[in-house]
């Protein structure tokens, strides 16, 4: 009834392929590299806009907390991480971006800034605008204010989200989620370690640390704003990254036992070829389903859509490019157990 | 060959129906959830404030202000110790200085006696071996008290649990409303009031502090009030609102609070016909006050209300019923307002609202609508995909999917879980990585079949080896998510359960599933190469 000729199976690939990863691997590694450096620069540069020595001298307090001046410059921080008091406001006309300026300044003295904004999708009022205060010495006070002095500025504007958040919070989201983040890579790590060995173990880490600096480096460059969704989307980025490499050393592990005499290298080739097909497939599904994230999910969720399809390219491409190339550079001990070896050792293509 | 065990089948069954049972109340209009027979789970998926819309507050304890209350509770602890002392250990300049409470002996020669007495009042109340004091002695008699950190983060929890029976009282009477009240960590609350756009009421009716003390008043004359020279430990109080009666000179201490009070209504006089408030006070109220009033008897005390006066009544006799009246110039709204505020009981120390979130309904509305578009896309291009790759097996992986989702939504509604708007992405990302288990399998598959094993053989050989694989990969999604919960607050929290969920039971049906399908499709058509 069923056979093979009966549907028009797309074939991403001819079945048995002979791409030679690692012949460019030193090539790879000089890119990653190259990135990994400029996206650290971009972190300590605040996107190339800005002097970390000028930054960490105006900065106050103890040098770690001058780092973190520098840190925090890097990035588009959020209100979860900035502190201060956040409003959406929506009108059925264009609102007046000077008057809401003024309203601003008159409703709480300070920094006040307004962006013009692209709307939700679907329906309702079609102009939006944010309304950013640095501090938020008395919110109540300040969105009471804005309440009622909006109707001057844009009639029938509604102020429809409102977010204040205190500098002790947001310092707090802001350590907690470098934390996490640490915290999660040493897991990995340590995980990984426990399953395969240690050289798996520093190339998993090495991987998932390249994904992490590139994703940030994106962020700290475009100036994407950074909010605690994108902190829960670079942990997910780990765990796509860990999951994808988890598959190819899988692979490996299998072919070292398999393929006693084969060069490392060599046998590194074969495992990638032999997971590639899995790799493209669910790397394409899920950027898929990413990209229609990104322009059917509204704006709240597109920033989380960004950092997660870049991530997933990148892991994707460090875990043939970074993980396994770690492993040819420092080795791994071949033939242990002995047991394994009842698949007869079949002469390598 | 192929066969499944029948408690695999029988456990797919039952998991589904149950996932098909829970999931089933959120596709039914709301209005007709009532009729869904009782045996049946009616309970949606519990939506996040920012798909709902609705405010939410974190409110921090004062600490500073707890402890400064507590210290003056241990002042007056090392003073009772020492004034009980048989025979006493006379004292003097009691008080409290910095986050120190601070008494000094007369006589320094007492301290051996003074440091018994006072270490039974440092024994922890729970049960703890370490002393909840820490008393540092100076040789000129003076004796400070610091209360430990350990035992300060207790009471601080301690006051944040009161503090959530109270808010909840004053804002939620009646218990209807879905305001969910809950602590986090040992000094935080966060409030959560769906469907309400505008914190402002909410706050106030928080803020509504309506602390009620008892102090004594020390009659000072105008002029010296006015001069600032004030007897050691007292201060001066201004009239509450329009219904105090005037400033006071006042001891610091208060000698009783609004926690032992039970109930405040309110009455007219029959004499005079006007208003007043009567109160109750609990059995350890009541035998303070009688203490009071009989050592005081023909003082005024007063009663204040967030540190303001609101009558200075003259003790005339001991009132040991633990019932008493205060009179004011109250009309009958103040006076019920007043006792509605009385009722709702004080906190026990000051909040401050720290972090404050509302989104509109109308946004939240916006955003389950473009999450579900997304989703929806999202499912259908994942569909495709996997039918072009795999043929009659990616019809496989799809049901599987949508088993898959079934389960999430089913096991989100069950243990209400909220589902917010990062949790939404969560769920997309879910679908797409659930057939990464499948596509294993069948690249495992096709892989054996290319080396000439037979269909059966080569299906086996795919379930088998891939499963070390989805292992491994898998766990590793459930570490990260782990993290996400310890770390996370509100929305990311639901990205986490979103996800934590989901690689389970991506996991359960892209292995037990697909392999019961592929088994019956295997046992009908009989294929003599694999079809992938």
């Amino acid at each position: 009834m069923a056979s093979s000729s009966w549907w028009p199976l797309i074939r991403l690939l001819p079945k048995k392929t002979n791409l030679t990863y690692v012949k460019f691997a030193g090539f790879a590694a000089f890119v990653s590299i190259a990135l990994c450096v400029a996206s650290l620069v971009s972190i300590f540069t605040g996107g190339l806009r800005e002097n970390p020595i000028e930054v960490y001298q105006q900065a106050e307090g103890s040098p770690v907390a001058r780092f973190g001046a520098i840190m925090e410059h890097g990035f588009n921080l959020g209100i979860d991480f900035r502190g201060g008091t956040s409003m959406l406001i929506e009108a059925p006309n264009p609102i007046d971006q000077e008057a809401l300026r003024a309203l601003g300044n008159s409703a709480q003295e300070g920094d006040v800034e307004v962006q013009g904004t692209t709307c939700r999708p679907a329906n309702a009022p079609p102009y939006c605008a944010i309304l950013n205060f640095e501090t938020s010495p008395d919110q109540s006070a300040t969105v009471e204010a804005i309440r009622r002095g909006l109707p001057t500025v844009a009639e029938g504007a509604r102020i429809t989200s409102v977010d204040a958040v205190s500098a002790k919070v947001s310092e707090e989201l802001f350590s907690g989620g470098l934390m996490a983040l640490g915290l999660a890579m040493l897991l990995m790590m340590i995980y990984i370690w426990f399953r395969f060995e240690w050289q798996f173990g520093v190339g998993a880490m090495l991987g998932l640390l390249h994904d992490v600096i590139l994703t940030l480096g994106i962020f700290s460059f475009f100036r994407i704003e950074f909010t605690l969704t994108i902190i829960a989307a670079i942990l997910t980025i780990i765990g796509y990254g860990i999951n994808d490499t988890v598959v190819v050393f899988d692979r490996l592990r299998e072919n070292l036992r398999k393929y006693k005499k084969m060069p490392l290298g060599q046998l590194i080739d074969l495992s990638l070829n032999e997971t590639l097909s899995r790799t493209i497939i669910t790397g394409c599904t899920a950027i898929f389903a990413l990209v229609g994230l990104l322009f059917l999910g509204g704006e709240a969720l597109s920033g989380f859509a960004i950092a997660m399809l870049f991530g997933i390219i990148c892991g994707t491409y460090s875990s043939l490019y970074v993980a396994a190339p770690v492993i040819l550079l420092w080795g791994v001990r071949r033939g242990r157990e002995g047991g394994e070896a009842r698949v007869a050792p079949q002469p390598a293509r | 060959m192929l066969q499944v065990a029948r408690w695999r089948i029988i456990l797919v069954a039952v998991v589904t129906a149950m996932g098909i049972a829970f999931a089933f109340p959120n596709f039914v209009p709301e209005r007709l959830r009532d009729s869904i027979p009782d045996f049946l789970p009616s309970q949606g998926i519990n939506l996040g404030l920012d798909l709902r819309g609705g405010s939410q507050l974190l409110l921090e304890v004062d600490i500073d202000s707890l402890r400064a209350q507590q210290l003056d509770n241990v002042a007056d602890q090392m003073a009772g110790a020492l004034r009980d002392a048989d025979p006493q250990i006379r004292f003097t300049g009691r008080g409290v200085v910095g986050d120190t409470a601070r008494i000094r002996l007369i006589d320094p020669t007492q301290m051996e006696r003074a440091r018994t007495e006072l270490r039974a009042i440092a024994v922890s109340p729970t049960g703890g071996t370490d002393p909840i004091y820490a008393f540092t002695e100076s040789a000129d008699g003076l004796i400070e008290a610091r209360i430990n950190d350990q035992h300060m983060r207790a009471l601080s929890r301690q006051a944040a649990q009161q503090s959530i029976e109270i808010i909840r009282r004053r804002i939620d009477p009646t218990g209807t409303s879905e305001v969910s009240i809950v602590r986090q960590g040992d000094q935080r609350i966060v409030v959560q009031a769906p469907g309400v756009s505008d914190p402002e009421q909410l706050k106030e009716r928080i803020g509504q502090t309506a602390l009620m003390t008892f102090h004594l008043v020390r009659e000072v004359s105008a002029e010296e009030a006015a001069g600032g020279i004030l007897p050691p430990g007292t201060m001066v109080v201004g009239p509450y609102g329009t219904i105090g009666q005037g400033s006071e000179v006042v001891e610091r201490r208060a000698r009783l609070t609004g926690e032992n009070l039970v109930r405040a209504s309110v009455n007219t006089d029959p004499q005079t016909s006007e208003f007043v408030m009567s109160f109750q006070l609990d059995r350890q109220g009541s035998l303070t006050f009688c203490r009071i009033t009989r050592e005081y008897t023909n003082q005024r005390f007063a009663i204040l209300l967030d540190n303001q006066v609101l009558t200075a009544p003259r003790i005339n006799e001991p009132i040991c019923g633990g019932q008493g009246q205060i009179s004011g110039n109250f009309t009958a709204q103040s006076a019920s307002e007043l006792a509605l505020m009385l009722n709702a009981g004080a906190l026990p120390a000051p909040l401050t609202v720290i972090d404050e979130r509302t989104v509109d309904a109308s946004l939240g509305q916006d955003s389950i609508e473009s999450g579900a578009r997304a989703s929806a896309v999202a499912g259908l291009v994942t569909f495709v995909f996997m039918i072009l790759a795999y043929g009659v097996f990616g019809i496989f992986a799809c049901l599987a999917l949508i088993i898959n989702f079934t389960l999430i939504i089913g096991a989100m509604s069950m243990i209400g879980a909220a589902l917010t708007l990062p949790g939404i992405a969560g769920l997309i990302l879910t679908i797409a990585m659930a057939v990464d288990a499948n596509v294993l399998i069948y690249e495992r598959m096709r892989e054996e079949a290319a080396t000439g094993r037979s269909p059966a053989l080569s299906i086996d050989a795919g379930f088998n080896r891939a499963m070390i694989t989805i292992f491994d990969a898998n766990l590793t999604t459930i570490l990260a998510a782990m993290i996400l919960f310890q770390f996370g607050a509100g929305p990311v929290r639901g990205f986490a359960w979103t996800l934590s969920i989901g690689v389970i039971t991506s996991v359960f049906t892209a292995v037990l599933v697909t392999q019961i399908l592929v088994a019956w499709w295997f046992r009908i058509a009989r294929p003599k190469t694999m079809p992938i």
